[in-house]
């Protein structure tokens, strides 16, 4: 199959068709045992075909309006769940095609079989090579090779596996490029990690979160208050009817559905699953993949992230911060020596010695010609770098830097020592929590250079944004104490494990929760699944382990650290809009009453047959009449569930405000506004139908 | 209005804020057992009655051991008081021969007593022997109290405690309550009572002869300790079947002032002991704010629309049905007050309040009874408004709703919603069944809006367990009297069994430490929502029927048309 069907692909979608297709499956919802799902909007349901048959028997025009605006009422609610499913659905389907059956390799006693991939075992051992889609997922347990994992992450460059260390897993559907590797499998088929995409994105087994159980416990017994008021309201009013001695006209079994309808919490609950789905897909276009909607929701309520020094605080390469000579030796020619050891060392660190060198002594190593340079690349053996310069007279000068030990052993198998001075200036520095690197220019120790770890830029900013949401960073790290504590206090974390071991990252996690906090973490070893697993929010890094992959609830795909922020944002923004939606729908019903209470009960009492009583004097909003009043109040209850969709779809967004400030803020906009945009809706529809004539 | 009136208003809060605090926190010490009150005499007499009960007074229970507990106690205290009612005839302290109690109206009594509602059928005086009064009624006035205020201690356990399975013992609350709370302060105020005039006697009626030879008969009995445990633990059931509106229980302007203060002291001092005994005294002084804050509105708001124009009176405020001793605020102070209170008693004929007034009080007890509430019960009842207004809010600032430290979460919604819903939902079907059945319909004296205010009136009283009456409905009815007592359990049982469930479930969470991100459930904002969602909840469900009654009244009477 193609390969290059990738998530960018599926993450562009194309708004028309998503709209055609949700509005499709808008009608397609209309079937009572989906709508059963949802009571709120069942009530609604129920509702529009009552009024309905009441439409059809008697053929008013003031019913008929009102039962096609109660259908759109639940029209619309189905239209915003199916414009959030509509995203994760494009995206699934994407994802399906890579699991078009693949031929799996089969290695069963050294005799490799060509078996279907939907056939593969936990424990069963294949091979694969370059041009070989990998069948299932597992770990490299022989061998390295590159691997195109843009069916999964959308990123095309390949990414390297390998048998032993922290990137050994390798996930089905993803295609090897170079090399050979044998892999066991370690999930079955049906269940790989391409299958819970699958699965998440579409929401098929989108279970409940426990704040939306909550909630739904809410707006139902709302519901079923609403339902009490509006039954026994038939009661009353008859009884006043009797008592004024005269029927009024209003009081209709179509009229009080309309109040119910406008008065259950419809906003919220037509708006609720959309919300759901859409803080999930948010999740997913930042590359994340939660393997449950309670995942997304706990990572909104982390009081702690325990957050690995190397990577996410650190740039995880240390850099050149300072030449310390040897006795003797002039600092100038140490930088020399160590810029041409360095140039041809690619990595951060080897240019940063290159930069450091210029930036201090003005160096730019333009003194050798090219081809007199010879470089001697890092390897396992010698675990030093450098270069050897051919140098007038046919003489080769060889310069190498590399670890202490390294070079005390390189420069003593010559039969010369290694000056204490050096090996002193070596310990101080590996005391202050840096690295020394010895350098050495053919026998002779020239001194050390410094390598530091950089904090890096802007994560200051992210933690004390972390603080005043209220959550502690704790840094983890293998440094020792007094690295650990100029790392942290440089970074602005909050405290710090210095020394730490995979054991003492579980303890942490487990002294948090015993005091009542959740705890966030982000891994990727085989050694941090205990932690993944005993964290509330484990995100595992798509470049780990497979052991961390599964022990986690959340995949980054991008295997970016400092992703954790993104998710804690989510997670509150999640929680937030539902919050905000349901003050608004609640303060809504104020407006409402005040639009259907006088249009009910307006003719009781009054003087003329048909005129107007006293309570009359509740329609504030100078409505039309009774008629235009309560189709009002229904228009405006359907549309502002789609007005609504795109702050469900895109999330309340979330300010690292702290909670009061917080609060404030979305009190002020969504529960003031909520009381008012109503009264300001229902009196412009009214304008509006009586304008065209409709009541 | 006359100054002094207002300034009377003003006084009575002045000694009660000032007495809140003292008691709050005596009250707290009571409950958490404090050695300094365990070694005076009254704790002693607590450990002896314990002992003799043969229960060890740490014996702690689980929620609903606590529930089953509570409901076993009140309903043996039903029983005894039932079987008192029916046989009162037979039993000792008699001088009045009155008959044993109709079984239906004994049942309403009976059940209205024990659920702290003190709804009164009957006219305490021509009705009970002192015996049923005293060993009856009192005995219960007292028990009643004590239990409303057991499940309020046990909903703070339920805040305090970290990942407990149990919420402290329904027996030793209970015990505590009567001991060193209602007993004492009973006493004293029911001496200061007999120094105001109140009667205390257990003579027979007095049958004396006025100027004009008529003859006439008054009532006698143990008037002042009777009242003095019914306005302190909010019964409200007085010894006349017109409460304080008698001058034998409320002779002067000082007691009138007392009496008003007996009745608020406790529910204004609860939400203070709350506060201490879950560990955030400032959370309690927020909800006392929040109580005295919808308080005061509905009290300026009705003194107001009893002071206004009158259309129909021509200008004059109305002083029919109020005692001309006390004047207009007066007895719309108490007339709310008692509302508020879940007390019940009166100084004064509810259907002769204006119709807003009557509305508003109306109001005061469908908000659930929370502002201030009954001993206990207001406070409880607020706090499930709070988790509620939590949750909602909470949601808000993008964390899983946090109260005090405990998240939450699926159960304790549904148990303080059922708790807010259930008495709503009684007093709607309730009013609604009496108005549309012919039955229903014959026990109601007035016409137009105002029988439908009556009927409403009922069934809110029974089901906030407040007992005042709107006066007019002929609640003596076996109708009425099963369906009103039926009303009175659901609004006090089904309150309390989700409120001690929530203290359970609570109870058994970790605690979360507070951050910056936690919600905030102190201070203005809180406070200002807390009310907010209070009103909204009642206003929304209430809405509807208020305007087809008082608010239609009073709009008809503006255009000159009374009922």
């Amino acid at each position: 199959m193609d390969n290059s069907v990738s998530k960018k692909n599926a993450r562009t979608p194309n708004y028309k068709t998503l709209f055609g297709q949700a509005l499709f499956s808008a009608f397609t919802k209309l079937k009572p045992w989906v709508q059963w799902k949802n009571l709120v909007m069942f009530i609604v349901y129920l509702g529009a075909i009552f009024c309905t048959i009441t439409t059809i028997i008697d053929h008013s025009s003031f019913n008929l309006q009102i039962s096609i605006w109660l259908w759109f009422t639940v029209i619309f609610a189905n239209f915003a769940e199916s414009l959030a499913e509509g995203r994760g659905k494009a995206q699934a389907e994407s994802l399906k095609q890579t699991k078009t059956d693949t031929t799996a390799r089969l290695i069963r006693d050294g005799v490799e079989t060509k078996v279907s991939a939907s056939t593969l075992k936990r424990g069963d051992t294949v091979v694969c090579e370059a041009g070989d889609m990998i069948p299932g997922d597992g770990d490299v347990i022989e061998g390295i090779a590159s691997v195109n994992e843009a069916a999964i992450t959308g990123e095309s460059a390949p990414v390297i596996r390998e048998s032993g260390g922290d990137r050994s897993a390798v996930t089905g559907g993803t295609k090897v490029i170079s090399d050979r590797v044998i892999i066991r499998i370690t999930s079955d088929a049906g269940n790989t990690f391409i299958d819970r995409m699958i699965s998440m994105v579409e929401g098929a087994q989108r279970k409940p979160t426990p704040n939306e159980v909550a909630l739904n416990i809410l707006l139902v017994s709302l519901t079923v208050v609403f339902i009490l008021a509006v039954a026994t309201l038939k009661a009353f009013a008859g009884y006043s009817e009797a008592q004024a001695g005269a029927k009024i006209a209003t009081v209709t079994y179509t009229a009080l559905i309309a109040l119910l309808v406008c008065l259950i919490p419809t906003t919220i609950g037509g708006l609720l699953s959309a919300i759901g789905i859409s803080g999930i897909d948010r999740l997913i276009r930042k590359n994340v993949m939660a393997m449950s909607g309670k995942a997304v929701e706990a990572a909104g309520d982390i009081d702690v992230l325990l957050l690995d020094k190397t990577g996410t605080i650190t740039l995880g390469n240390r850099m050149a911060s300072e030449f310390i000579p040897s006795v003797s030796v002039n600092a100038q020619d140490l930088a020399e020596a160590s810029q041409l050891a360095s140039l041809a060392d690619e990595t951060p660190e080897g240019r940063s010695i290159v930069v450091l060198a210029k930036e201090t002594f003005g160096l730019r190593a333009s003194g050798v010609p090219p081809r007199d340079v010879t470089f001697v690349p890092f390897t396992a053996q010698t675990r030093m770098s450098g270069v050897d310069i051919k140098i007038a007279g046919g003489d080769v000068q060889v310069i190498r830097k590399g670890a202490v030990d390294s070079v005390k052993k390189f420069v003593e198998s010559q039969g010369v020592k290694f000056p204490d001075d050096v090996l002193e200036a070596a310990a101080g520095v590996s005391r202050r929590g840096a690295t020394p690197l010895a350098v050495v220019k053919d026998s002779r120790v020239l001194g050390i250079i410094v390598l530091k770890d950089t904090v890096k830029g802007g994560i200051k900013d992210r933690f004390a944004q972390l603080r005043r949401m209220g959550i502690k960073t704790v840094m983890i790290t293998g440094d020792n104490e007094l690295t650990a504590a100029s790392i942290a206090a440089e970074a602005g974390v909050d405290d710090f494990v210095a020394e730490a071991t995979p054991e003492t990252k579980l303890q942490r996690i487990r002294a948090e929760q015993a005091a009542g906090r959740m705890v966030g973490m982000i891994g990727d070893g085989t050694n941090d699944a205990p932690a993944l697993a005993q964290a509330d929010v484990g995100v595992a890094m798509n470049t780990g382990t497979q052991a961390a992959r599964e022990a986690g609830n959340m995949v980054d795909l991008d295997s970016n650290p400092t992703k954790l922020i993104e998710i804690v944002e989510t997670g509150k923004q999640l929680l937030m809009t539902r919050g905000s939606l349901t003050t608004f729908s609640i303060a809504n019903d104020v407006a409402k009453y005040f639009a259907i209470l006088p249009a009910l009960f307006g003719g009781l009492y009054a003087q003329t047959q048909g005129g107007f009583g006293p309570l009359a004097v509740l329609n504030i909003m100078r409505l039309h009449s009774p008629e235009s009043a309560i189709l009002s109040s229904v228009i405006f209850n359907a549309l502002i569930i789609v007005a609504l969709i795109p702050i469900a779809l895109r999330g309340v967004p979330y300010r690292p405000l702290g909670a009061s400030a917080l609060l404030r803020r979305n009190l002020a906009i969504y529960g003031v506004g909520g009381l008012v945009t109503p009264f300001i809706g229902i009196k412009l529809i009214d304008m509006l139908l009586t304008s065209i004539g409709l009541v | 209005m006359a100054q002094t009136e207002f300034l009377q208003i003003a006084l009575l809060l002045a000694i009660l804020m000032a007495c809140a605090a003292p008691l709050g926190n005596y009250m707290a010490a009571v409950f958490e057992g404090s050695p300094v009150i365990q070694r005076n005499p009254l704790g002693r007499l607590e450990r002896q009655i314990l002992r003799l009960c043969g229960t060890p007074a740490d014996a702690e229970m689980r929620w609903w051991e606590y529930a089953a507990a509570l409901i076993a106690f009140n309903f043996l205290g039903f029983v005894l008081l039932f079987v008192i009612l029916i046989s009162q005839d037979l039993l000792p302290l008699n001088p009045n021969n009155v008959k044993g109690m109709a079984i239906p109206l004994a049942l309403n009594t009976a059940v209205s007593f024990v659920t702290n509602t003190n709804w009164q059928a009957y006219s305490g005086e021509s009705t009970l022997s002192h015996f049923a009064q005293m060993a009856g009624l009192g005995v219960q006035n007292f028990l009643s109290a004590a239990t409303g205020m057991t499940v309020a201690v046990a909903l703070a356990r339920g805040f305090r405690r970290d990942s407990s399975i149990t919420i402290g013992s329904f027996w030793t609350d209970l015990v505590r309550m009567v001991v060193h709370i209602l007993f004492p302060l009973a006493i004293v105020f029911a001496v200061v009572l007999v120094g105001q005039g109140v009667l205390q006697n257990f003579a027979p009626n007095l049958t004396v002869f006025g100027l004009n030879q008529g003859r006439q008969i008054l009532p006698m009995g143990p008037v002042a300790s009777q009242t003095a445990i019914s306005l302190l633990g909010s019964n409200g059931g007085g010894f006349f079947g017109v409460n304080s509106a008698h001058p034998f229980a409320n002779p002067t302007p000082l007691s009138n002032l007392l009496e008003l203060f007996a009745v608020l002291l406790i529910p204004v001092a609860s939400p203070l002991m709350f506060g201490r005994l879950c560990g955030n005294p400032k959370h309690g002084r927020t909800l006392l704010y929040v109580m005295l804050g919808l308080f005061l509105t509905t009290l300026s708001a009705a003194i107001y629309s009893e002071a206004m124009h009158n259309a129909a009176l021509s200008g004059a405020a109305s002083l029919e049905g109020k005692e001309t001793r006390f004047g207009i605020a007066s007895s719309v102070l108490w007339a709310l007050s008692t509302t508020a209170t879940s007390n019940g008693s009166v100084n004064a004929a509810m259907s002769s309040m204006s119709p807003l007034t009557g509305g508003l009080a109306m109001l005061n007890m469908m908000l659930g009874e929370v502002v201030f509430g009954g001993v206990g019960s207001g406070l409880y009842g607020i706090v499930m408004f709070a988790v509620l207004t939590v949750f909602v809010a909470g949601l808000m600032v993008g964390r899983t709703p946090e109260y005090l430290g405990k998240k939450i979460e699926a159960a304790q919604m549904k148990f303080a919603v059922a708790a807010v819903v259930a008495p709503s939902a009684v007093i709607l079907t309730g009013a609604a069944l009496t108005l549309s059945t012919t039955v229903g319909l014959s026990a109601i004296s007035s016409r137009g809006p105002h029988g439908l205010s009556e009927v409403l009136y009922a069934f809110t009283s029974a089901a906030a367990n407040n007992g005042s009456s709107f006066a007019g409905i002929a609640a003596d009815t076996t109708f009425l009297n099963l369906l009103l007592a039926t009303a009175m359990v659901v609004g006090r049982f089904v309150v309390i069994i989700p409120a001690l469930a929530v203290a359970g479930t609570l109870a058994s969470k970790k605690t979360t430490p507070v951050s910056l991100g936690s919600f905030p459930v102190t201070g203005w904002l809180f406070g200002g929502l807390l009310a907010a969602i209070i009103v909204i909840v009642g206003a929304l469900t209430f809405l509807p029927a208020l305007s087809l009654g008082p608010i239609l009244e009073h709009m008809l009477m503006l255009s000159g048309r009374t009922f």
